[in-house]
């Protein structure tokens, strides 16, 4: 128990992927122009990175050391395509929402990075938790993201959960300003790097107090 | 040695087959399991599309199944065969709904369907796919905004050639700042499928 409390708070905080490792930058940035986007991204993404350490770990003896980086992205990327059509079938407007970035997530470093420094040394338990956790770690820092930019780039917070939840969740998105015209710099591509390094400086704050 | 290094490398090899193997089979096993619901989800999306451009009770037909095929046409900017639903009351073709392809959005093609009825007139447009920037071109999405609904009931003797343009152009549609490239595209494919429509009217409107 308590090693999977310390892999919680490895992914969660120590070496959270998305402020400390800063592995997955791709759809750390692009993905995150409002929260809900980047939540469901975050969640997508942790479900492949533990069904894939899940899977890497109990064949980790039989794979060749010489060949380990391509079986690992063989085995990533057809976990992928799997969850894509699972998703494209019988959730079709989370397709629509995420569409072209869930085969993105086979390019996303942290999957891989995960598989090759854990899952591929520890058993298959400890590496699905090790997964799991990082790939929520990163979903806290997408939310996070989205949540930040949306406010400051659209004046709302939670904007498209009714493509999730259906139309009459609409309801339940915020409006903070009555007449805002929107902060265009906090939706385009500058707008991540600059609230990414305001977490990374916030977490590095908290952790030197 | 050599013998040695052979065997290495062909266990190797033979583990990368394996693996291959097993990848492909599994992929292969899903294609086939999620095909069908796919191609269900994606004729349901289309069909609320369908629905949305020409109310249910106004036509009697199937309208998904009811379709004369197109070929490639420099109007409705379409590289490959395309279809074009009609919709029927007692045999009579009401409207018909275009599929149109804007090719100068801001990243890439933008996909519309767009509904003309019997007096040319627009009943509706709707974006199928579009890669525009989140957050900011895609409030061409019914979901994300009205601003699509701005074409409908317009048509080609209500408003001349000039005033098909963003007001910032001196045209007579809404656009948002920092977002024109997105709008104009769409204004400018929509208004060369209303004039394929006046060009090919018999042959879209004959039953």
């Amino acid at each position: 128990m308590s090693e999977i409390k310390k892999i919680a708070l490895d992914g969660f905080w120590k070496q959270n992927p998305g402020v400390v490792q800063l592995l997955g930058l791709c759809p750390t940035l692009a993905v995150t122009t409002s929260m809900i986007n980047g939540l469901s991204l975050g969640i997508a993404t942790a479900i492949v990175m533990a069904v894939s350490n899940a899977s890497v770990s109990p064949i980790r003896k039989f794979i060749p050391t010489e060949i380990r980086v391509p079986v690992f992205i063989l085995i990533i990327a057809s976990l992928v395509t799997i969850i894509d059509f699972s998703i494209h079938a019988f959730i079709q407007p989370l397709y629509k929402a995420l569409g072209i970035f869930i085969p993105l997530i086979v390019t996303n470093c942290i999957v891989l990075a995960r598989v090759e420094s854990f899952a591929a040394k520890n058993e298959t338990t400890s590496s699905f938790f090790d997964g799991l956790f990082m790939g929520l770690g990163l979903a806290m820092v997408l939310t996070l993201l989205g949540g930040f930019r949306e406010l400051f780039g659209k004046g709302t917070l939670l904007s498209g959960i009714d493509l999730i939840l259906g139309p009459s969740a609409s309801n339940i998105v915020i409006h903070f300003f009555g007449d805002y015209h929107g902060f265009l710099l906090a939706i385009l591509p500058p707008g991540a790097f600059i609230g990414l390094a305001c977490l990374i400086a916030l977490k590095n704050r908290i952790e030197t107090r | 040695m050599f013998k040695d290094h052979l065997k290495k490398i062909s266990s190797t090899a033979i583990a990368m087959i394996i693996f291959s193997l097993v990848a492909s089979a599994a992929l292969s096993s899903f294609y086939f399991i999620t095909k069908s619901p796919i191609d269900e989800s994606d004729e349901k999306a289309k069909r609320i599309f369908l629905n949305q451009i020409i109310p249910a009770d106004l036509y009697d037909n199937n309208l998904v199944k009811d379709t004369i095929s197109v070929e490639p046409t420099p109007l409705l900017g379409n590289k490959r065969n395309i279809d074009i639903y009609r919709a029927k009351k007692n045999n009579q073709v009401i409207a018909v709904i275009i599929e149109t392809v804007a090719p100068d959005g801001y990243s890439g093609e933008i996909k519309t369907l767009v509904g003309i009825d019997q007096e040319e007139k627009i009943l509706g447009v709707r974006v199928i796919t579009h890669k525009e920037t989140p957050g900011l071109g895609d409030y061409i999405e019914i979901d994300k905004s009205q601003w699509i609904k701005n074409f409908d009931l317009k048509s080609l003797d209500k408003i001349s050639e000039k005033k098909w343009a963003v007001k910032k152009d001196g045209g007579d549609f809404d656009y948002i700042s920092g977002a024109t490239i997105t709008p104009r595209a769409i204004i400018k494919s929509t208004y060369k499928c209303l004039l394929y429509a006046k060009e090919n009217k018999k042959r879209l409107f004959t039953s």
